[in-house]
């Protein structure tokens, strides 16, 4: 499945990363990084393990607070911003966790239900059911909705931890790996329900991936995110366009040369 | 030599001083928040039933053997003297000033604050306190506030349990051996018993609860990664909160003793 890309709007970028760094005691993670994520983009984030991918979208999210450099999502400041408009805009930004993050004391239902209970206080019962149903229906797991997330596979999981972000409608979604660890039919219903959301919610999106697979079906621009840095930026065929041996490795692997 | 002896030396209480502050910190930040709106009146019950509901088989039994025991221990030396007949006082006194708050406590310290201790390490360690903060709630009104409020409700109300239980397993003792009516124990309990002793108790119970739910929270809150820092977690609330339960409640004994003079 190619992507056509026509609905996004080069003008009006939702995320500015401008000269960020970040390090932890003697390890330096990030070391200036420049990032734009534009208005209804997918914008696919690939490097090595370890390099600072979910550390950066930590820092977007205000889960963690740059050393130096400026944030900026949907035109505010994130570092600037009190507890209280911190929490306003992350209603905004939709953080599916690498590893799902469910509230593994709850049932799926409760799971879905925690944020919009939480955020919207006077929504009727009646219409958060509906909510509930809806997302879950939209990821396909409808069945499972009076499960523990222990009961699910790693795969059901992910697509709960997806359904969760999205009951809040975020204009943004951050996906930190959707598709680790699962298998090939469930990775492309993953890519599937991403482009979907990008579709059907209007969502401006960052996806994180070592599968380019997904990358490639999924990324309307990709970046690669290097030694601290990003510096290769550009469509699939033109990052792998390259006989760099940092980022060779990627595509021979996953293409099997 | 003695130099490099005293290096980990330094590091320890260099490590020490920086929990400190972050305890520091940590309780601060609950008498900030406790305040502020939104209540998660909701999720405090919960905790309490939790808490308080849950414990109470285990707190029953404890009870009730320290009130049996306890009277059974006591009964010989007051036998020496031919002072059987104060044992109901005595019972009384030991139980509402010392034993009932102290038992609820330790035994608090060993089934709550391990199980906050673990519940909130491995929220933190799979990443749910995380996802609970971008989802627009905050985790340490939702997590920390409700569960340090329901053990500093809870463990009181546990504690005059205590001393119920207890003192109700010291009258069968009494009952079989002194031949004592339940009227006649129960008026002579009471009447050793002052306000202070109840305002003791009650103050204990208190600190003791707050204490229980604030070293488990803070264990778990600031756990480090892995199963293993779980493990921690649970590990050191117990140990922290029986540590702290012990030096408060010889503070505490002190005051009371200041005030009855
Ligand atoms: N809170 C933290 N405290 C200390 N070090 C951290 C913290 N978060 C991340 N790191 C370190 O930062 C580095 C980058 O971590 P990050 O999780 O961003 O990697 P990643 O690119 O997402 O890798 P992966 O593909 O394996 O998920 C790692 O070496 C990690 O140990
Ligand atoms: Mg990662």
């Amino acid at each position: 499945m190619l992507k056509t890309g026509g609905h996004i709007d080069y003008s009006t970028p939702v995320i500015s990363v401008r000269g960020v760094s970040k390090s932890f005691g003697d390890l330096h993670v990030l070391r200036g990084v420049d990032m734009d994520l534009f208005k209804g983009e997918n914008l696919v984030v690939l490097g090595r393990s370890g390099t600072g991918k979910s550390v950066l979208i930590k820092l977007i999210s205000g889960l963690l607070e740059p050393d130096i450099g400026s944030i900026e999502v949907l035109g505010e400041q994130v570092d600037e911003l009190d507890d209280k408009a911190l929490r306003q805009l992350r209603l905004k930004i939709g953080f599916s966790f690498q590893n799902s993050a469910l509230y593994d004391s709850m049932t799926v239902r409760e799971n879905l239900e925690f944020p919009l209970v939480r955020n919207k206080r006077n929504l009727s019962r009646a219409a958060i059911n509906r909510e509930v149903e809806d997302v879950l229906d939209a990821v396909g797991l409808l069945h499972t909705i009076n499960q523990m997330p222990s009961e699910l596979s790693g795969g059901q999981r992910k697509r709960i931890g997806i359904a969760r972000t999205l009951i809040l409608r975020p204009e943004i979604m951050l996906y930190d790996e959707p598709t680790a660890g699962l298998d090939p039919i469930t990775c492309i219903e993953i890519n599937g329900l991403i482009n979907e959301v990008q579709e059907k919610y209007k969502t401006s999106s960052i996806i994180i991936t070592h599968d380019l697979a997904c990358a490639k079906s999924v990324g309307d621009r990709i970046v690669m995110l290097l030694e601290g840095r990003f510096e290769r930026e550009g469509s699939f065929d033109e990052i792998f366009d390259t006989d760099d041996g940092r980022v060779k490795p990627f595509y021979d692997y996953n293409f099997i040369k | 030599m003695p130099l490099l002896a005293q290096l980990p030396m330094m590091k320890k209480i260099q490590r020490t001083l920086i929990e400190l502050a972050n305890i520091h910190r940590f309780v601060m930040r609950f008498f900030r928040e406790v305040f502020m709106p939104p209540y998660e009146i909701k999720e405090i019950i919960r905790q309490c039933y939790v808490v308080g509901w849950k414990s109470l088989p285990l707190i029953s039994l404890t009870g009730f053997i320290t009130g049996v025991v306890f009277t059974n221990q006591s009964r010989p030396s007051l036998a020496e003297f031919g002072a059987t007949s104060w044992l109901p006082a005595l019972i009384s006194i030991a139980i509402i000033r010392a034993l009932a708050p102290l038992v609820t406590a330790l035994i608090a310290s060993g089934k709550v604050g391990s199980q906050i201790g673990a519940e909130l390490g491995s929220m933190k360690v799979t990443e749910q306190i995380d996802a609970m903060e971008v989802s627009g709630t905050n985790p340490f009104k939702f997590l920390v506030v409700s569960r340090v409020l329901a053990t500093t409700i809870s463990i009181p109300i546990l504690s005059f349990y205590t001393a119920a239980v207890g003192l109700f397993g010291a009258f069968l003792s009494v009952n079989q051996h002194e031949d004592t009516s339940f009227r006649v124990y129960f008026d002579q309990v009471f009447e050793a018993v002052t306000y202070l002793d109840v305002f003791s108790l009650v103050l204990k119970a208190v600190v003791f609860g707050f204490t229980i739910g604030i070293v488990g929270c803070y264990q778990g809150y600031h756990s480090s990664k892995g199963t293993e820092g779980v493990g921690r977690a649970a590990n050191w609330a117990v140990v922290m909160s029986m540590f702290l339960v012990f030096i408060e409640e010889i503070l505490i004994v002190q005051i009371i003793q200041a005030m009855r003079a």
